[in-house]
């Protein structure tokens, strides 16, 4: 049973990561693309719990979990700081408009 | 069998939330479904016994998605939604690229034998963040310094990060 649960959350949690993925590579939205982001490690959150749990919650392993927490809280300010940087210098709101090292 | 019907449906959950922020014309929609979808993430990780991961999951999670909000309105064309758009781009490559993810992650789930070992101690978390696992505390410290830092110097209108500001 435990290891029909652990995959089940394993699946679950790829499901994530792939909604996230086709989130962040189609829209265009830099708010959106982050969201995309967060729904990645959002399915990676899931599936450190889910194997902590059917490895027999081995005592500090679910510290992983924090870093995890940590990198989401990271990734969201650095990310709208980067927003705000961009929307200031060049009025961008739009991955496709802030293109300068495709040229 | 509870537990995973339980696990079973909040990853439903979870993952019709996901979809569901990309899918929502609405931004306040959307940042609420992705909250949606981070608590059934979180309520997991409480019934696997993960209690004091799971109410910071929450916590941080319904903090940030507020601030969020804050900065979908500002920097959103269309926060509400009252006229639905799609802004997408690369729709089909997207596409293609998320279920190719998804096929080989799902793979990996399903196939691999996972081991599963003998019950260990769950307690002393915070001993754990202070004694043996002082590298993981001291490195994310240094993250969130560096994010402090990183985010002051790029969001300050003025600076070197702008070619000098004296």
């Amino acid at each position: 049973m435990t290891e029909v649960t652990l995959r089940v959350v394993l699946v679950a949690a790829a499901a994530l990561v792939a909604t996230g993925v086709h989130g962040a590579l189609s829209q265009q939205s830099i708010v959106m693309i982050m969201m995309g982001l967060e729904l990645v490690v959002n399915g990676l959150v899931l599936a450190t719990g889910g194997i902590w749990w059917a490895e027999g919650r081995p005592g500090n392993a679910s510290v992983l979990v924090v870093v995890l927490v940590t990198v989401m809280a990271v990734e969201m300010a650095t990310g709208f700081a980067v927003a705000l940087a961009l929307y200031r210098a060049r009025r961008v709101d739009l991955a496709d408009d802030a293109a300068e090292l495709a040229r | 069998m509870t537990l995973l019907v339980l696990v079973a449906a909040l990853g439903l959950v979870a993952v019709v939330a996901g979809i569901g922020v990309f899918v929502a014309d609405s931004m306040a929609r959307a940042t609420f479904l992705l909250l949606a979808s981070f608590v059934a993430v979180a309520v997991v990780l409480l019934a696997f016994g993960l209690t004091y991961l799971g109410v910071v999951v929450v916590l941080m999670m319904t903090i940030e998605m507020m601030i969020m909000v804050v900065f979908m309105v500002m920097l959103m064309m269309n926060p509400a939604g009252l006229e639905p758009m799609t802004m997408v781009h690369n729709r089909r490559g997207s596409r293609v690229i998320a279920l190719g993810v998804f096929a080989v992650l799902a793979a990996g789930a399903l196939l691999v034998p996972w081991p599963t070992s003998a019950p260990a101690p769950t307690t002393a978390r915070g001993t754990d963040l202070m004694g043996p696992q002082m590298l993981t505390m001291a490195v994310l410290g240094l993250t969130l310094l560096a994010a402090i830092v990183g985010t002051v110097a790029l969001s300050v209108s003025r600076g070197p990060a702008r070619g000098g500001g004296r």
